[in-house]
């Protein structure tokens, strides 16, 4: 059965074969994968996915895949989980938590479309994959470019913080330290993907690549019983996820596989880079780009390439937008640990902290069902927290000196 | 003669200035214009660039020193 119709501008609409191109030679518009839905409607059902293998891989059907898949078995169907603590706490009916911080194998969602991603490289032929990144795609490249056995050139700014370093070294990767500021490595690496035949995974094979991010969303529909749910909140870096979740929506609608419960996408970022929810909240398809100013590393992309796309998907699923501050993205991120037990990154205190604003807004109603989109781990962002953390309990190794500090701990934290 | 594509963006206060026309006559660049959204306080230009090295170098340098936002049509691409 042949599926991938092509590739399509989401500006002009013009047709081109799927190629590893991401810019339509005519308009400059993005470009998008076009599948033939005509035959993917005779063969797609919710049985056939239900035997599928437990990872993203299950929806190889909607993912811009010819051949087999070769590597990244493991990637995807993170757990949902339904939350009842903090459910609780925001007096909310029906809340569930996404949970890509155990995304195998670089635990964020960037497994997702990095895998689709690598073995597209592979069917058009690239022995090299390339991207420009400051850390999660930085982790999921050289990772998955060390399970497929191909060289891989990864350019991050040359000031970046050692953790992130090592967490991309380790797969022994070309690592490029360009010493220059954001703008000039911005356009060193665009001229780099144009000049040199690699398969740079966010810009020369970029159509395929973000086809990875519906699987988050087709995860989501599939572990809540075959049902999407009344709100989505995601975070907002590049705005991709975003817009590919509500394009996942979309097709499975059109596939028949789920009804439609008009699910509302809401989006979230920081205050100091928050370039698509400033857009929205103006009511305006216009995005101002921004200078990043946030501890939430993760989402600071001042000139989203999607960024236009987050906000049109936002505006016809009829959701809105939040802000969040530094301060309220740290609160996020413990708030989310004390209530669930779960470690996520600051983008991920983004969103919790977004959230929150949305339901006090009365946006988000308290009788309806809630998603929140986790996206990355905690420990890797462990510099956020310095300062903030609970004391420890430090004592000798006797009985004895244990009872003395732990009555000295119950008195001091009111504990009885 | 090389060739580039990029997003200009302006700031109101460049909206009525003819830049596009100075990169042609000032440094022999070659400019057209692929897709464009100007408002009365803001603008972005799609648009492709042809001339040599040294000339691109040159007017992109000036754009930037006028105040136009000059960025790769691929918008940010060192992703987090």
């Amino acid at each position: 059965m042949e599926k991938i119709k092509g590739l399509r501008c989401r500006e002009c609409g013009r047709a081109s074969p799927a190629a590893p191109h991401h810019v339509c030679e005519f308009c400059f518009g993005p470009l998008e994968v076009d599948y033939h839905y005509e035959n993917l409607q005779r063969i797609v059902t919710r049985a056939r996915i239900e035997a599928g293998p437990p990872s993203i891989w299950r929806y190889k059907d909607l993912l811009p895949i010819d051949g087999e898949v070769t590597l990244g078995h493991h990637v995807g169907f993170t757990p949902i989980i339904r939350s009842r603590n903090l459910a609780e706490e925001w007096g909310l009916k029906e809340l569930w938590v996404k949970n890509d911080s155990v995304c195998h194998p670089t635990w964020s969602f960037k497994d997702r479309v990095v895998s689709v991603a690598v073995i597209k490289a592979r069917e058009f032929g690239f022995d090299t994959v390339a991207c420009a990144s400051t850390g999660n795609l930085a982790n999921s490249v050289a990772a998955h470019a060390a399970e497929a056995r191909l060289r891989s050139y990864i350019f991050i700014p040359a000031d970046l913080e050692q953790g992130k370093i090592v967490g991309t070294l380790i797969y022994n990767p070309t690592l490029v330290a360009v010493e220059g500021n954001y703008d000039e490595v911005n356009r060193l690496c665009s001229e780099v993907a144009d000049k040199y035949r690699w398969a740079f995974v966010n810009i020369s094979i970029r159509p395929f690549y973000s086809e990875g991010s519906k699987t988050y969303g087709f995860e989501i529909f599939e572990q809540l019983g075959w049902r999407a749910p009344k709100h989505i909140v995601i975070p907002c870096a590049g705005g991709s996820l975003l817009a590919k979740v509500w394009k996942a929506l979309k097709e499975w609608k059109a596939l028949g596989l789920i009804e439609d419960a008009g699910t509302r996408i809401h989006a979230a970022q920081a205050l100091g880079c928050g370039p698509i929810v400033t857009a929205i909240k103006h009511k305006t398809d216009v995005l101002v780009p921004v200078r990043p100013n946030t501890i939430a590393k993760s989402l600071a992309i001042g000139n989203p390439a999607d960024g236009y796309y987050a906000v049109k998907a936002v505006k016809e699923s009829g959701g809105w937008a939040e802000h969040a501050s530094d301060e309220e993205v740290l609160e996020g991120m413990e708030l989310l640990a004390r209530t669930e037990g779960i470690f996520t990154e600051t983008a991920g205190g983004v969103t919790v902290a977004a959230t929150k604003k949305l339901i006090e807004q009365g946006i988000i109603p308290r009788d309806e069902s809630v998603v929140l989109s986790i996206t990355g781990m905690g420990a890797k962002t462990q510099e956020a927290l310095s300062g903030r953390l609970p004391e420890t309990m430090t004592i000798r190794p006797s009985l004895a000196a244990f009872d003395q500090a732990l009555a000295e701990w119950k008195t001091k934290h009111y504990i009885n | 003669m090389a060739k580039m594509r990029v997003y200009l963006t302006f700031p109101t206060d460049l909206i009525q200035v003819p830049v596009i026309y100075h990169l042609g006559k000032d440094f022999n660049i070659v400019t057209n214009i692929r897709r464009a959204d100007v408002t009365p306080t803001y603008g972005w230009v799609a648009l492709e660039l042809e001339g040599t090295d040294e000339d691109l170098r040159r007017g992109i340098a000036w754009l930037r020193e006028k105040g136009v936002k000059v960025d790769p049509i691929e918008r940010d691409v060192v992703l987090p």
